[in-house]
């Protein structure tokens, strides 16, 4: 008996013994990932079926979180902000990414220099971003409405406009989030072979064609990747609406800048409702994960695309 | 900063007309990307009458570099703390993950052990799962173990990491198996041959994992304002968030804030940026 349990751990007692080093080595961080990461992913799953405040002892209270929540105007308003957050910000910054990685890519003085440039923003602190950004939005004063001056837009009140407060936020998401697509394009362009092109070239294909029938399909699992990233990183904003609408209605006025991770925050460290906000987060969860095993299935079908040719 | 690192793909010499364009857009990027830098630099030395002049100023007319950080330091007396509370942050996220997170690698990476590859996808799944869909628990759990308010709270559950654990665990499988072999012979231990043979070896692994630790601690928000909001455990993103929100600071204070938050990992990027890039390329292929 205690032979079969050892014969577990290896053949012989130097397998044994590593074995036993292996786990050992291994446990401090698994144990924390499982303690500080995995049991509270349980936890979310039975908080958001109990109806939990500040003061009363939770209760079990089945789907109501959730039937509640698809009632709730506030959250779909919430969800809505999000998905145009996204529109207004994820295809923006993936173009202009990919033309300045193509543009980096070449033969050219100070490529090294644009680079780091171009990923500043991304070491910079989103809260410090956003206030800088909150400044250039500010109307009759702020950068933007002066720079934009002769078109008659001085004077808006992009903060503060519900119609528009969506634009200054996106703006930050774009600014800080270009470098960090740019270095992945940069890194995709690496993989694409110089022969390639050089066949082209001799065949004569022009630059344009060369981009279109090499760079771009060649490049579309990167470009997929970082679609993917986007797009997670999208679902997650609350930094910038926190701290750009701090000087309004925190939210935006009438909820129009609030995202689901500022929702979440709200119901959850404001309200104190501990079950509702969890299955806010369930669907933020759930969302992020529908994107991830989307790219787990896309991506399957490009590694054998690649390999069938 | 090394030109060699990567290799442009020099397909042809730019036709000039095309050089020109290049460089036109390139550089128009660059100074979309680097004016909210000056303007925030600008704005911090101006006088707040300054603030309100039409035409926008680029240059202050008497810059008071000096007189609003005094300022800063008037309004928010606390804010050298904040700074050090970040940098206890950081350095403790990063030396907790450098322990827990090499020895994981390690482990994960030269020894069977049964369960090793369902523990090691199970804890690779956790990166699935966004931070803010566990922050309500993670807040409770916290709560419960009385933790809140203190840099145990700030610290600890960040000691672990499963993107670290993998990307080192990545960096340890390319050295040869041959050096700790033979060290192992020689009589080392497990814990000898990872500190002098293995952790010598990963050094641009090593620096990339803690140029991203660095920088996701010292620019951490959510978390910290969830847990630890005190004046003696506020670190300094939420400092100046506070400067924002309850009193309506003036901009160019709000500005110098800003610039002794973003400075420090400004600084660090330019030195060690190659390490930054390399970070970025393997977080990316994580996905």
């Amino acid at each position: 008996m205690k032979t079969a349990f050892l014969n577990l751990f290896g053949q012989t007692p130097l397998t044994r013994r590593r074995a036993l080093w292996g786990m050992a080595l291994v446990a401090p961080n698994v144990l924390g990932l499982l303690f500080f990461f995995g049991l509270p992913v349980l936890a979310a799953f039975a908080t958001s079926l109990q109806q939990w405040n500040a003061i009363k002892p939770p209760v079990f209270v089945g789907l109501d979180n959730f039937v509640r929540l698809f009632q709730d105007g506030a959250f779909w308003q919430a969800l809505g902000n999000t998905l145009k957050l996204l529109l207004l910000s994820v295809p923006a910054e993936i173009f202009l990414a990919l033309n300045v990685a193509v543009m980096l890519n070449q033969r050219l003085r100070g490529r090294i220099f644009f680079r780091t440039i171009y990923f500043l923003p991304v070491v910079t602190s989103t809260v410090a971003a956003a206030i800088v950004w909150a400044w250039i939005f500010q109307p009759r004063y702020g950068l933007i409405g002066n720079i934009f001056a002769p078109l008659g837009l001085r004077d808006i009140g992009w903060l503060t406009r519900p119609d528009l407060v969506l634009l200054p936020v996106a703006a930050v998401m774009i600014w800080q989030r270009l470098g960090f697509d740019m270095v992945l394009f940069l890194a995709g362009l690496q993989t694409i072979p110089r022969v390639l092109y050089e066949a082209a070239i001799i065949d004569g294909a022009n630059p344009r064609q060369r981009f279109r029938f090499i760079t771009l399909p060649l490049l579309s699992p990167t470009t997929f990747l970082v679609l993917v990233l986007a797009i997670i990183n999208g679902f997650q904003v609350f930094d910038q609406v926190y701290i750009m609408t701090a000087r309004t209605t925190r939210g935006g006025v009438g909820g129009s800048a609030t995202t689901l991770a500022y929702f979440l925050y709200q119901s959850a460290f404001i309200r104190s409702e501990f079950g509702y906000s969890s299955a806010v987060a369930l669907v933020l969860f759930l969302l992020t994960l529908g994107v991830t095993v989307l790219q787990l299935r896309i991506q399957r079908r490009w590694v054998y695309y690649e390999a069938g040719e | 900063m090394s030109e060699q690192a990567d290799q442009p793909a020099p397909y042809t010499d730019l036709s000039l007309p095309i050089k020109v364009l290049t460089y036109f857009v390139l550089i128009l990027g660059a100074v979309v990307m680097v004016l909210p830098f000056v303007w925030m630099a600008s704005t911090a030395c101006k006088v707040p009458a300054e603030l309100n002049t039409l035409p926008v100023r680029w240059i202050p007319q008497t810059p008071v570099c000096r007189e609003n950080l005094n300022l800063l330091y008037e309004t928010s007396p606390n804010f050298n703390r904040y700074l050090l509370n970040s940098a206890l942050l950081t350095i403790g996220r990063l030396v907790g993950q450098l322990v827990t997170c090499s020895l994981a690698a390690y482990g994960f990476a030269r020894f069977k052990f049964p369960g090793r590859n369902v523990i090691f996808a199970l804890s690779l799944g956790l990166l699935m799962v966004p931070f803010q869909a566990i922050l309500i628990p993670e807040y409770l759990l916290l709560r419960q173990l009385d933790w809140l308010n203190s840099f145990r709270a700030l610290i600890i559950p960040g000691a672990f990491s499963a993107f670290a654990m993998f990307l080192l665990r990545q960096a340890f499988l390319q050295i040869p198996l041959e050096l700790e072999e033979s060290a192992m012979i020689d009589g080392a231990n497990p814990l000898q041959v990872l500190r002098y043979i293995t952790l010598p070896l990963s050094g641009p692994a090593l620096a990339a994992f803690a140029v991203i630790t660095i920088q996701a601690a010292w620019n951490d928000f959510l978390f910290p304002l969830v847990v630890a909001n005190t004046p003696d455990t506020r670190v300094v993103t939420i400092g100046i968030s506070l400067l924002q929100g309850e009193r309506s600071t003036p901009w160019n204070l709000l500005m110098m804030g800003s610039f002794l938050a973003t400075m420090p990992m400004l600084i660090l990027f330019v030195i060690l940026q190659r390490y930054f890039i390399e970070g970025v390329t393997m977080s990316g292929i994580k996905g």
